[in-house]
């Protein structure tokens, strides 16, 4: 029997991995190391966040509340530092408020052809590691109004908002062809990070990100030991009851 | 207490119930691993129901404000997010435990005679469930929720004359809209449980009138002792709540290493478009249902259009699951269990099982030449599958059966 359910799990098995995401195999791709753990990184990832984004890019699902909890800043600290935006009358928002941004939708579209997106699930739909690379792969390219395109996301509208801390890039192509794939980048004016540290910047953000469109994550791998714990005690306790029960059954 | 139970008794048939249903109910002893999933799929439809009426408490069923609901219950909902995941899980591990059951029913011959209509209760039950679960599956207003739905009403569509006034019949306007979402919401919380659970008690009273049937194929009931109890059978209570209690803890052991560590599956329980809000305008690179829905999904890829229509495929699908029905009487065979049937039943029913897997995983990915050849290819054996049941059941060279049940 055990047989059987070993061959009907592996016949299951290519079903679980399938739709995994990726698009991955580009020389310059780069894996993220998210850690939700990690708090001191999702602070700065917060950090980031608010000065960076939220200039376009609503996290309107969210509150400043849960992240204030969640990521042990303190509520004066996030009203103070993080949050930028006002209430109909004109007082600014406390950390109970959802995440909003001043720029509404009509203004994105007429100024950069598409509204920026809502990021609050952006991590749960495109993946980390899109993002991340997404993120650090804006070079310089004369023929967009940005005056930068991205290698990940080719015509991005979105400006290369993080170039005083990368600086501006070119691309290097693959046998020195123009119209080639993009294999790696180069370094044209500094930004006020170095390579190292403007990555480790880029990979908070993104650890942010995944906090900001999964905040139960935190909680269920918190949680989920201590229920698989209790479930396999009582498998255990569940299986001597049978034992005990079907003794006199001749089978 | 005793006093109390007599009063009822002579009120209501409760002891009487509980003799016939569980403490008198005489189930083969040799109910092996395959025998899990018929409890299983009971308290699958018990949890979708009890997270259900918890989330019904905060989802706002419309179209401005359903997916801002269902992020409400994950992040400001105390407790939401475990009861969200757990009717999204649960929704997956619903179908998983059906289909097992169902393949033991395969496996064993439970479907022929005289199980003929508890077999058909059972089909009917997977009929309602998947209009049950594709319904949920539009509420989360997702991306994908929107264009699987547009897809599949679509599919109505293609049925000459009357399709495109049935499709939008269904929709309650020109494309799914707010309109769409309300109904499937009613009937998703609704009718399609209240069919639900009709059907399951029709299911057990009908598997209680006729007994289990068990993995030797063997009727119990041919050899009873001097009360007039199977030799061969135990009363359901105490013997097998207490073993499937133990079925019960496992599957939670499974359930609950979803719930905590994986609710997406890869993407594949929740899928990844399905994380942003529905948007009439933006169609996800990939439409694709729900793995549940895979295979059945590829059977209707897999049938070229004829003059443009895809009434074909649609045909095609519908019949993949209409032929299941069938199945009590193209099985012609002299025994019910697989153990004692010829090997071409045996390797009749692993292509057929196979074939499906593969039609589940082609029905995940973007169609390629190559994949839509395997995916007519599975077709093919899918459906050759039953015309090969209904020549080869009638000519097939049986083993003995035992008097008894063995293991």
């Amino acid at each position: 029997m055990l047989k059987r359910i070993a061959l009907t799990a592996l016949a299951c098995w290519p079903l679980a991995v399938l739709g995994a995401g990726g698009g991955g195999d580009a020389a310059y791709w780069e894996e993220p190391s998210v850690n939700l753990g990690n708090e001191r990184s999702l602070q700065r990832g917060a950090q980031l966040f608010a000065n960076n984004c939220m200039g376009c890019h609503s996290a309107q699902y969210h509150r400043w509340m849960h992240v204030s909890e969640d990521l042990d800043i303190p509520v004066e600290a996030v009203e103070e530092n993080l949050i930028w935006t006002t209430n109909a009358d004109g007082e600014k928002n406390q950390a109970g408020t959802l995440m909003t941004i001043a720029m509404t939708p009509e203004y994105g579209d007429q100024a950069f052809g598409m509204a920026p997106p809502d990021l609050t699930l952006s991590a749960r739909e495109h993946g980390p590691a899109w993002i991340y690379n997404y993120l650090r792969t804006f070079y310089l390219d004369d023929s967009t109004p940005t005056g930068t395109n991205n290698a990940v996301l080719e015509g991005a509208s979105m400006p290369h908002v993080l170039w005083d801390l990368q600086g501006w890039q070119r691309p290097v192509h693959a046998d020195d062809d123009d119209d080639g794939e993009i294999v790696g980048f180069e370094t044209v004016v500094e930004g006020s990070m170095p390579p190292d540290e403007f990555d480790r910047a880029v990979n908070d953000l993104v650890n942010f990100m995944v906090y900001l469109g999964e905040p139960a994550r935190m909680d269920r791998t918190a949680i989920g030991g201590w229920v698989l714990f209790f479930l396999l005690a009582l498998l255990g306790l569940a299986v001597l009851l049978k034992k005990e029960y079907w003794k006199d059954v001749d089978h | 207490m005793s006093k109390l139970l007599t009063w009822i008794d002579d009120r209501f048939p409760l002891s009487r119930m509980w003799r016939e249903h569980a403490s008198e109910y005489y189930a083969p002893k040799n109910f092996n691993f395959w025998y899990y999933f018929g409890s299983l799929a009971m308290l699958t439809l018990v949890l979708q129901i009890v997270t259900g009426i918890f989330l019904t408490m905060q989802y706002q069923p419309s179209a401005e404000e359903a997916f801002a609901s269902v992020e409400y219950i994950m992040r400001d909902v105390q407790w939401g997010w475990l009861i969200r995941y757990m009717h999204s899980t649960g929704a997956s591990m619903f179908f998983a435990v059906v289909y097992l059951h169902m393949f033991r029913a395969l496996l064993y011959g439970s479907y022929k005679k005289p199980r003929e209509l508890l077999w058909i209760f059972g089909m009917l039950i997977f009929l309602v469930l998947m209009a049950e679960a594709f319904m949920g599956y539009l509420l989360p207003w997702g991306n994908m929720s929107f264009w699987g739905a547009q897809v599949i009403i679509s599919l109505f569509s293609t049925i000459p004359w009357v399709g495109p006034d049935l499709a939008q019949w269904i929709r309650g306007d020109y494309v799914i809209s707010g309109a769409t979402l309300n109904r499937f919401f009613a009937l998703h919380v609704i009718a399609m449980p209240l069919i639900l659970v009709g059907l399951v008690v029709a299911h057990i009273l009908a598997l209680h009138e006729v007994g289990s049937n068990n993995p030797d194929g063997v009727d119990i009931k041919k050899n009873k002792d001097a009360n007039g109890k199977p030799k061969d059978g135990i009363p359901f209570h105490p013997y097998y709540t207490v073993k499937d209690l133990v079925g019960v803890v496992a599957f939670f052991i499974v359930f609950f290493l979803i719930v905590f560590y994986m609710p997406t599956m890869g993407g594949l329980f929740l899928e990844p478009p399905n994380f942003t809000p529905a948007d009439p305008l933006a169609t996800p690179d990939h439409i694709a249902p729900v793995w549940y829905f895979t295979p059945f999904y590829s059977v209707l890829r897999a049938v070229p259009s004829i003059g443009g229509s895809a009434f074909p495929g649609v045909v095609a699908m519908f019949l993949s699951i209409a032929v299941l029905f069938l199945l009590p009487w193209i099985d012609r065979g002299a025994v019910r269990s697989t153990r004692y049937r010829s090997i071409w039943h045996k390797v009749l029913l692993a292509v057929f099982v196979v074939s499906f897997v593969i039609l589940g995983y082609l029905g995940t990915q973007p169609p390629s030449d190559l994949y839509s050849l395997l995916a007519q290819v599975c077709t093919i054996a899918y459906f050759g599958f039953f015309v090969a049941l209904y020549f080869v059941s009638r000519f097939e060279k049986t083993k003995p059966e035992p008097e008894r049940v063995t293991h």
